[in-house]
């Protein structure tokens, strides 16, 4: 169905969610990996608001956003739906990919950047939000239900990034006791073939943030 | 609780952009709903269970199922309400153009105002003219992105998406001026407010914007005479 090409990132979460999606539904295409402090012409080019990754091209279209571009490529390619087929349980989707994007994720960068009280104050933000992310799980295995749809995508940096954030700084976020549900979602999630397919290799991830730690704060 | 509402009800604030939203795209479509105003330095019990994640306004329940988020409701009363007109367009490709401009609008235009009418003096002649630095990629990327010319929606009879995203938010900026600052400078984007001019004139969005005069003097109320307020009780 035409030339797909992803300018993305091999450690950007959200290069991974689009690659997710195009992986899952069988779609081929080139990936280009961007080096995120040297950009190229063609990024700058095709995402001049943002000049980030993840960009889509489908047929030399650009699509930027990634959220936007997995809305596009469950509207263009029909199987194994991401999201929801119902009017409300579609919205409750978005929903949730939101909260993670606007209310999560900044929580733990926070954590992950900042030192001493404010860093206190992230884990308390962090572990709130992640309460409310967990009880919308319930028993359910998946967030998309028995199988993985998109807020699981979209949850992809709770999902692993997260584990090796951890691991990096030493903080427990995210611990069995404290998130049984959501721990058990982690576990699940990883072994899940399309997403462990299509993750960053652990060590090099690692590296990369513990030298990024040491050094001035990373921009994507 | 209390007596069975409607089968579509929007709970909301009379000078709330997010459920300006809402209402326009419930009266384009032709959908019949119950408007609950609330008071948000008193919120009800009703408001506090069905957005129990983030306790704001605008909440539209349909059929007694809640859905909070004002872009997230407007998609959900496309999906839902799929008769004409559409609120996005058909197309894949367009309607990833929208929600794009839609997030930008969202995520640096709104916050970059609430920077102007949040701070004074040097900070808001800064903040100022960041806001005009975003509304010139905004207005480039709409020409560009767009094969119409603005107002964009002009070859449709009906507000788009982004009619009524930007709309509902930038139709007031006269209240804004009036209250605040100037914080369009004209000279610089005669295309945006050309389009925010025309939208303004259009019956739909003139009936259901807050009154001038009412949103200037709680403006002035909120902004120009106390340093910061909560954002969170706009």
């Amino acid at each position: 169905m035409g030339e797909v090409k992803l300018l993305g990132s091999w450690g950007s979460p959200f290069s991974r969610r689009v690659e997710m999606a195009l992986k899952h539904k069988g779609v081929e295409y080139e990936f280009i990996d961007e080096d995120l402090a040297n950009k190229s012409p063609l990024l700058l080019q095709y995402n001049p608001v943002h000049k980030k990754v993840p960009v889509l091209l489908h047929n030399g279209k650009p699509i930027a956003e990634s959220v936007v571009i997995l809305e596009y490529i469950d509207e263009t390619w029909k199987t194994n739906p991401i999201f929801p087929k119902h009017p409300y349980e579609k919205a409750m989707a978005r929903f949730w990919a939101k909260f993670i994007d606007e209310k999560c994720n900044p929580a733990i960068w926070q954590i992950i950047w900042s030192r001493d009280k404010e860093r206190d104050k992230a884990i308390e933000e962090a572990i709130v939000h992640l309460k409310t992310l967990e009880n919308e799980l319930k028993d359910k295995k998946f967030f998309g239900g028995e199988t993985i749809g998109v807020v699981d995508i979209v949850a992809n940096l709770i999902g692993f990034w997260l584990g090796v954030m951890q691991e990096a700084t030493g903080i427990e976020l995210v611990t069995k006791e404290r998130f049984p549900i959501l721990s058990n979602w982690i576990d699940e999630y990883v072994s899940c073939s399309v997403i462990k397919e299509n993750l960053p290799p652990r060590e090099k991830l690692l590296e990369a943030f513990k030298s990024r730690l040491n050094a001035p704060a990373w921009k994507y | 609780m209390e007596k069975p509402r409607s089968e579509v009800v929007l709970y909301g604030t009379w000078a709330s952009a997010y459920c300006t939203r809402v209402q326009l795209a419930l009266k384009l479509k032709g959908i019949a709903y119950e408007y609950v105003e609330e008071d948000l330095t008193n919120k009800s019990e009703s408001l506090l269970h069905y957005n129990p994640v983030h306790k704001k306004v605008p909440v539209l329940v349909h059929k007694g199922k809640p859905i909070a988020e004002s872009l997230v409701i407007l998609e959900y009363i496309d999906d839902c309400w799929n008769n004409s007109p559409n609120l996005l367009p058909l197309d894949p490709y367009q309607r990833a153009k929208v929600r794009f401009w839609a997030n930008f609008y969202d995520q640096k235009i709104i916050p970059s105002s609430y920077a102007v009418v949040l701070s004074k003096g040097k900070e808001q002649e800064n903040a100022i003219k960041e806001f005009n630095e975003l509304l010139t990629v905004l207005e480039e990327g709409i020409e560009k992105d767009f094969s119409t010319k603005f107002p964009f929606n002009g070859e449709r009879e009906a507000l788009g998406f982004l009619d009524i995203v930007v709309g509902a938010h930038a139709c007031n900026y006269r209240a804004l001026e009036e209250a605040v600052a100037v914080v369009v400078e004209p000279k610089e984007h005669p295309a945006f407010l050309s389009w925010v001019t025309k939208l303004k004139e259009y019956p739909l969005m003139k009936e259901t914007l807050p009154p001038h005069d009412k949103l200037a003097a709680r403006m002035r109320e909120r902004f120009s005479l106390a340093p910061k307020r909560n954002i969170a009780t706009l």
